[in-house]
């Protein structure tokens, strides 16, 4: 016992040594460090290094008015927006600066989770914004988030296979037409089949080529919202997934097909025409430089706007990239928005584009000579930007892209009657609260 | 059965964790405490004392999160919508039960359950035999061997099984061409029951070690002279298996059927790399994972899980009540 005593005098004056230093560690922390420097915390999406660089110069540029740290979100869409909701829902103070996917924009501003754009940014950095990066970032008519880059699908040929096909590739193709070139020549027609997020993009960009939205009002509660699968649109894109399905124009690996696959089939001996997004472009450069692929393939690579669903009526590309936003629960947020008029300069865009393949969302930034050496397609990646349509902006756009996958994938499982029937009464029904997902 | 109560007064602290109701805890229980002697107390307070803390800690851990997931279960609560929390009772649990995506996906876990512990139970007594039978210089590499895949992490070698039978990237298809039904154009991850396939496989060949160890221990306590014994009466091969070996290891192989099922039932990984759920190869865990993570509706997804929670139990009470498994007994064979 005495020994006991003994301890517990001696410990004492140590755990006043501990307690002074964690109390000076908090107030510390409390005053930010030493120099003044407030640190913003920018969660980005995995890239070739492109978002770091653009902080590492904002920070400069500030001179010593916030320094940017980048913090790495998971690779795939679905995982980051889960990551971010979660950190959002718990008022995590740590999100300072986001990069975000357009088709989660709203499901994260309806609770109020992003912090409101100030007017003055809201303005600077709105001007010359293609118009579909610009739908994407607001959400019930208010600019919620700040596009950043902008990305879009368009359609990649093998020059050969066109010419032998016999098709005028200046002017826009229809899915017809390269169907029937696939179908003639025994080659692969290169889309997305596989059960995953690809696939909404997809049935997407088919339906509001038709001229149709899939969800009719965005804004709906979800038990009142409506969907127009069932449309001749709708219809219509059913037919495409299922004919190329069916009649294995897409491949023996169809049903697992992503948009690397895709991108892989494409370069190989079968590849003739594929929708996908530009980083096809730079993939295939370095692979060929490496030497894995024969330097004649870049020759033989062409590309155009997105395949219209019907002759003549300009098609609605698929949208993409990243926005940035603001979290509620953040302590900076006037800086972090500060710092965010620098990150989407056009001067950071076009940077990033050369360097990361990140197409930008300023048409400003296209004027940079920069660009045209490094991606000769630059012009028809901002027509397609410009025609582009978004996927449905919803809050519930988790349940209505996983039960588009559910039911339109396999492709050769598709029925061109009766899939939109059935995608509709699954949707509408998880929806409600009366189905699992 | 209260007799062994007295009998084992050295670990009184275990009998609550390894067989509920068959300890301490009826109403015989009082009597037998009045009658303890100071030094079987002592030995019953130092005993609380030790296993105490990480009683605590699995409560803290297990105990309280599984509550908690039943006080969600009872609401409608999307955490994208902390405003709209509605007290729904069982609401959620009877949208599950009258899906049929819950009875699709408990049947894909069941059929995936008993193909791969059936299988893992005939090669891992196969294996054991072999560990066990081993010429003394050639055990030690021969265990590690068999331990590796035991020791690959499930996400990596699930990483493996895919790349090796992928379309564009696996060699698989190209090596068993000869086999019929398999060529260049075979898309294993498009249809259930080939992308099942693989994932069974996948399964079986990282966990049959680990079924192996377990039979191991079992047969290594089956006494030589009973063998001998019977190799002298005459017996054949299949004979002393069939008669001695098998009976006396009982006890470890239901030990093994049941920690290998429970294992099997809450499959997650396999399925998650390879398919991510999709034609067909949902199983219970990737629902739930769905529910609560993906479409962050922590009411019905915790709903999900309490049933999925149930279902272990179910299993469990099958196993010990009417197969009779005891798990104190595993490494003596009764």
């Amino acid at each position: 016992m005495p020994t006991r005593k003994q301890n517990s005098t001696r410990n004492r004056p140590r755990a006043g040594t501990v307690a002074s230093v964690l109390a000076g560690t908090l107030l510390l922390s409390g005053c930010g460090p030493a120099d003044g420097t407030e640190t913003l915390t920018w969660y980005i999406n995995p890239d070739a290094g492109g978002q770091a660089a653009i902080a590492e110069r904002c920070t400069e540029e500030a001179g010593g008015a916030y320094r940017i740290e980048t913090s790495l979100l998971p690779s795939d869409a679905a995982s980051q927006r889960e990551q971010l909701a979660r950190r959002l829902a718990a008022g995590d103070a740590s999100l300072d600066i986001m990069s975000l996917d357009p088709p989660f924009i709203p499901e994260l501003a309806e609770p109020g989770f992003l912090a409101p754009v100030p007017e003055d940014v809201a303005q600077s950095t709105t001007e010359n914004i293609v118009e579909g990066a610009l739908a994407g970032a607001t959400w019930k008519d208010e600019l919620v988030t700040i596009p950043f880059w902008a990305n879009t699908q368009i359609l990649w040929y093998r020059k050969s296979v066109a010419e032998a096909a016999g098709l005028d590739m200046s002017k826009p193709v229809t899915w017809d037409q390269l169907m029937d070139a696939a179908a003639e020549q025994d080659k692969y027609l290169g889309v997305q089949g596989a059960q995953a997020e690809s696939m909404t993009v997809w049935v997407n960009a088919l339906v509001e080529s038709g001229g149709e939205s899939i969800i009719v009002d965005p804004e709906a509660p979800s038990d009142e919202i409506e969907l127009a699968l069932q449309s001749p649109a709708g219809l219509e894109a059913a037919r495409i997934v299922s004919t190329i399905g069916k009649d294995g124009l897409g491949g023996p690996g169809l049903a697992t097909q992503n948009e690397n696959t895709s991108m892989i089939n494409f370069q190989g001996d079968n590849g003739s025409f594929m929708v996908n997004w530009p980083f096809v472009w730079p993939a295939t450069n370095g692979a060929v430089e490496a030497g894995t692929l024969d330097a004649g393939l870049i020759e033989d690579i062409g590309w155009g706007l997105y395949p219209q669903v019907t002759e003549g009526e300009d098609s609605a590309p698929p949208l993409g990239g990243i926005n940035l936003a603001v979290g509620a629960a953040s302590d900076n947020p006037e800086l972090a928005y500060e710092a965010i008029e620098c990150i989407v300069s056009p001067e950071n865009q076009a940077e990033y584009f050369v360097t990361n393949g990140n197409p930008p969302a300023n048409t400003e930034a296209y004027e940079d000579p920069k660009i045209e050496e490094a991606f000769p397609m630059a012009d028809t990646i901002r027509q397609s930007l410009e025609q582009s349509a978004p996927r449905p902006q919803t809050p519930f756009y988790n349940e209505v892209s996983t039960g588009i996958q559910q039911t339109w994938a396999p492709p050769a499982q598709v029925d061109p009657e009766g899939t939109p029937e059935e995608s509709t009464e699954f949707i509408i029904s998880v929806l409600r609260g009366e189905q699992l997902l | 059965m209260t007799s062994a109560i007295p009998a084992r007064p050295v670990s009184p602290d275990l009998e609550p964790d390894t067989s509920p109701g068959v300890g301490p805890g009826g109403p015989s229980d009082k009597k037998a405490t009045a009658q303890y002697s100071d030094r079987v107390r002592a030995e019953r307070r130092l005993g609380w004392m030790l296993a105490g803390p990480a009683f605590i800690v699995m409560l803290a851990v297990t105990l309280y999160p599984i509550l908690q997931a039943i006080y969600e279960s009872l609401f409608q609560f999307r955490l994208t919508a902390p405003g709209e929390r509605e007290f729904i009772g069982l609401g959620n649990y009877a949208v599950i039960l009258t899906d049929n995506v819950w009875w699709k996906d408990l049947g894909v876990t069941l059929l995936i359950t008993v193909i791969t512990v059936a299988i893992e139970l005939v090669l891992g007594f196969a294996l054991a035999l072999v560990m066990h039978k081993a010429l003394k210089a050639v055990r030690g590499p021969l265990r590690t061997a068999i331990l590796v895949p035991y020791g690959i992490i499930t996400v990596v070698s699930a990483f493996a099984w895919f790349y090796a039978f992928d379309i564009n990237s696996g060699y698989v298809n190209s090596w068993f061409a000869w086999l019929p039904g398999i060529d260049s154009d075979l898309n294993w991850f498009a249809q259930g029951p080939t992308a099942l396939f693989v994932i069974m496989a996948s399964e079986i060949w990282k966990t049959t070690p680990f079924i192996s160890l377990l039979l191991l221990a079992g047969l290594a306590q089956v006494p030589d002279e009973l063998t001998e014994a019977a190799k002298v009466d005459g017996a054949t091969w299949w004979e002393q298996m069939r008669k001695v070996i098998i009976p006396n290891m009982k006890a470890a192989i239901m030990v093994a059927v049941l920690f290998r099922a429970l294992d099997a039932f809450r499959i997650f990984d396999n399925v998650f790399i390879m398919t991510n759920g999709a034609y067909g190869t949902e199983v219970l865990s990737l629902l739930a994972y769905r529910q609560s993570i993906s479409r962050l509706e922590i009411g019905l997804g915790s709903a999900v899980s309490v049933l999925l929670f149930l279902c272990v139990l179910i299993i469990c009470f099958i196993a010990i009540k009417l197969f009779k498994v005891d798990l104190a007994g595993a490494q003596g064979g009764k």
